[in-house]
Formats: C-alpha cells, structure tokens, sequence
C-alpha cells in the first residue's frame, strides 16, 4: 500500500516538475530563436521561475463562468484534459525498473488514456456557449480523430517488430537498427503526436488569430492554466513515448545506472525539437491538415506496418 | 535586368513544401546560435543618436523673453511670464536701463509633439534638445515642467556634432576669418 502511495507521489511530483521544465524551455528556446532573451526577470537567475510566477499570477485571477454556460460540464473540462496525460504518464517506464506502474499492455494504456484528453476539449468547447468555442471544439476533435488513427498506425508498428505491447518490451527489444527501419513510423508518430498536441503547425482548433483561442476561449484564471499544463504534459507524455518507443529509451553507455537519464535526456531532446517546430513553421489550413493526416501519414504508417510484418515473418 | 523580369512573370516550380520547411528550420537554428538583438533597458542604457529629441531644456540666462518659441509653437504649449525691471544708472548722471525678467517659463510636456521648432527659432540658443526620456509621470497633469526643471536638462545637452569633413565653415568663423577692412587712405 505504501509503495502504492509512494509511487503515485513520485508520478505526481514529475507530472508537475516537467511539463514546466518544457514550458521554460520553450519560453527560452523560442525566444533566442527569434533573436529575443525571453524571461529574464522572475526568480533572479535568467527568469528561470517565470511559469512559478505565471502560476501565481493565474491563481490570483478570477474564476469566470459564462451565464450560458452548461457549468458542470465548463467547470470539469480542464481536469478531463489534464488528468488523462497523468494516467498516461504512470505507465511510461523511465528504465526496465523506474515505473510508476508497470502494466502488461502500457503502449494500449497510454494510447486509450492519452485519446481522453480529446473529450476534455469537446467539453470546453459545446460547454462554453461561444461560437469561437465550439468551432474550436469542433476542429479539435475532427483533428484527434484523424491523426489518432497514424498514431496507433505507428505504435503498432513497433509492437509489432518487438513483439509485445508492454512499453518496456518494446524498449528491451530496442535495437540501434530500429533507427533506420522504423524511421518512416518513427516520423509518422512525431508528427501525428504534434497534431494530437495541437501544437503549431497544427494549432488549428486554438488558431487565435481566426477562433480567438478556441476551446480556451471562455476560460480565465486556474482552469485555463489547467489546459496549458495539459498542453505541456501532453509534450511530455509524447516525448518520452517517442524516446522510449523508437529511441530506445535506457539504451545507452551506462544504462544499468543511467537508465533513467538517458530516457529523460532523449525525450528532452524530442521536446526541443517539438518546439522548434512550432517556431520555424506555419499553421496548415483546416484542409491541408486533413489531407496531410489522411493522404501521407497513414498510407504511410501503413506501409511502415507491411514493412515490419514482412520483416518480422522473414526474420522469425 | 532581364533574368529578374523573367522570374517575376514565370509561376514558382512546383518543389513541394520540403525545401521551405527546411529552411525554416535552418533558419531558425542559425538564429538560436546568434547572440540576440535585445536592448535590455533598464537594466543598460541605450545608445542614442546624438540628435535624438527626448526633451527640451532651457538655458535660462540666454533667454530674453522674446515670446518667439511661445508664439511659434503650433501646440501652443510654452507659458511664459515676464516682467521689466529697472535698473538704476552705473554711473553718476548715467541713463536708468531697462531689462526684462524672466518669471515663469513652462513647457507642457502633454501638449509638446517634439516638433522643435521653438528650439529652430530661438535667436539666443536659450533651448536646446535632450536626448533625457525617463520623465514619464501617472499623472498627466505633471507634465508641466517649469523653468527650474527645464535648467535642470542643460546638464545633459550634448555638445553639438562635429561638422562632417570637407563642408563649409560655419558662419561665425567665416566672418571673424574675412580680413578686416581697409582703412580709408589719407588725402593728400
């Protein structure tokens, strides 16, 4: 029972520490990339305490509800989006050992848990009785449903190849030449993970500059900061899926003791990546993220899939 | 001349989005390696131009009190009160002079667009431009700043730039260069 507890206070504690580890390095990343400083300020030292302060600053702000608002349903949204990347992110294993709960098939686990998160964004945006909201809401979940499908596409392929659906099998199984010819699946997840993030180039459900914010749109104070810690979280629970799935996780020198690091060190570096993707690249239009989902990805990780069967028959 | 004619007129070759989303990247990377472009104000002070228009100072002693900068301000945000004093004579049986005072004088900075052209027209160099900007106030009533404030500013007028090379010499040193003049020759 303790370590029960233990476990889900140490999952707790890196569901909050790194999303703002990302957070800070986006705001820091971003910045030099356009020839800015970003935060400098907050916490003494380069702004490091920036999202400490933005925190406090959305805590103090008041808790808005429109009149029109289905306030049940207004007021839960934020914790359907959150809660559902910290269920996904118990099961991610750091290394064959560091795990907040190691179940048999945690690449579905983290697959279902992750796709929650959709219903969360559905929720704000009927819930908000806003048009911007609900046009939001409705590209959200036309965007999730069809890069879900290249996702689990890309997944299942590396299942496949491992033969296991326990995110540390598949990690175990790891080889170096998985680099090159899971490289196809391993390109189809990164983006379609960016697209379930709703991340630039694929912010289409948030575009501010057409729908205000989206979904977000009617949210102020803590629950609109709950959907930007899911934001974060989300990049956290993808980047350390991409690393352990297609970068072989603990692999590295030292992995008996620098297990973890090397997990945490390659999904940080997924993370950085994810960012310098928004900064250098323009948000695709409704259509051309469609057809990108429907024409490329998946004919793609489809083909990855043959690929990997083939090669798992021959092999075997 | 041609090759940029033709290009303009030819539609893009098709090349797929790859390259763009490429340079992108590159670009953004290089970016990232570069030091950055900010001017972190408070914390240093910026390099301003040696003309820069921040505020406008008064030397109190060269004024006269013409009304010259009030009346030609098209705000019409320069107050000036004055008075005429008068002095009696220096020497016995002398003539009493008269001068004027200078009481007030105000520039209501919430009015003033920079213009400058009370400092253009000021025949006595009694104002000059301040390249001093950190004057703002909340109240925007307190922007009225009187001749104590205004002297205040002299303190931190640059001295005027150099001329650039090969231009022509100021008036003043044209005229104290041309030789004196002749003196009428003695008739016989």
């Amino acid at each position: 029972m303790l370590e029960v507890v233990l476990r889900s206070v140490s999952v707790l504690i890196v569901f909050l520490t790194l999303p703002l580890l990302v957070g800070q390095t986006e705001h820091k990343v971003m910045a030099h990339m356009q020839g800015r400083l970003g935060p400098m300020y907050a916490g003494g030292f380069h702004g490091w305490a920036q999202l400490v302060a933005d925190a406090a600053k959305f805590i103090q702000k008041e808790d808005i509800v429109p009149r029109a608002a289905d306030r049940w349903v207004f007021k839960i949204a934020p914790g359907v989006a959150l809660v559902p990347y910290l269920v996904a992110l118990s099961v991610i294993p750091l290394s064959a050992s560091v795990v907040g709960a190691d179940a048999p098939a945690s690449a579905l686990f983290v697959l279902a848990a992750s796709a929650v998160g959709i219903l969360g964004l559905l929720m704000a945006g009927w819930s908000s009785a806003n048009k911007y909201a609900l046009l939001g809401g409705m590209r959200a979940a036309a965007q999730l449903l069809s890069y879900e499908l290249p996702l689990v596409l890309s997944v299942a392929s590396v299942a496949l190849a491992a033969g296991t659906v326990s995110l540390t099998g598949i990690a175990d199984a790891w080889s170096p030449l998985w680099l090159v010819w899971q490289l196809p699946g391993a390109f189809v997840f990164l983006i379609a993970a960016v697209a379930e993030l709703q991340r630039p180039p694929f912010d289409m459900p948030i575009a501010d500059s057409e729908i205000v914010m989206g979904a977000f749109t009617e949210y102020s104070g803590l629950r609109f900061a709950f959907f930007l810690l899911s934001e974060y979280a989300g990049i956290v629970v993808m980047s350390l899926l991409f690393a352990v799935l297609f970068l072989g996780g603990w692999h590295g020198p030292f992995s008996d003791s620098l297990g973890p690091l090397w997990t945490i060190l390659k999904g940080y570096g997924i993370a950085i990546l994810i960012i310098w993707i928004r900064v250098a690249w323009p948000r695709l239009r409704e259509d051309q993220l469609q057809r990108l989902a429907w024409l490329v990805l998946v004919p793609l990780a489809l083909a990855q899939l043959a690929l990997t069967a083939g090669w798992v028959v021959l092999s075997s | 001349m041609t090759d940029q004619s033709s290009s303009r007129t030819d539609p893009p070759k098709a090349r797929g989005a790859i390259p763009g989303l490429l340079k992108g990247l590159a670009a953004t990377a290089r970016t990232l390696g570069r030091p950055t472009h900010t001017a972190e104000y408070p914390d240093a002070q910026p390099h301003l131009p040696p003309r820069t228009r921040g505020v406008i100072a008064l030397l109190e002693e060269n004024c006269t009190n013409c009304m010259l900068c009030s009346r030609e301000c098209p705000d019409w945000c320069i107050y000036i009160d004055s008075h005429k004093e008068t002095l009696p004579a220096t020497t016995e049986g002398g003539r009493e002079r008269q001068r004027n005072v200078l009481d007030r004088f105000a520039i209501d900075f919430s009015l003033c667009m920079y213009c400058g052209i009370c400092i253009e027209v000021c025949p006595f160099d009694a104002l000059h431009w301040s390249p001093e900007f950190e004057y703002a106030e909340v109240d925007v009533l307190d922007l009225l700043h009187e001749k104590s404030r205004l002297g205040q500013w002299m303190t931190t007028v640059p001295p005027p730039p150099a001329l650039d090379p090969n231009s022509a010499e100021p008036q003043e040193i044209t005229a104290a260069n041309k030789p004196a003049r002749k003196a009428p020759e003695a008739r016989p």
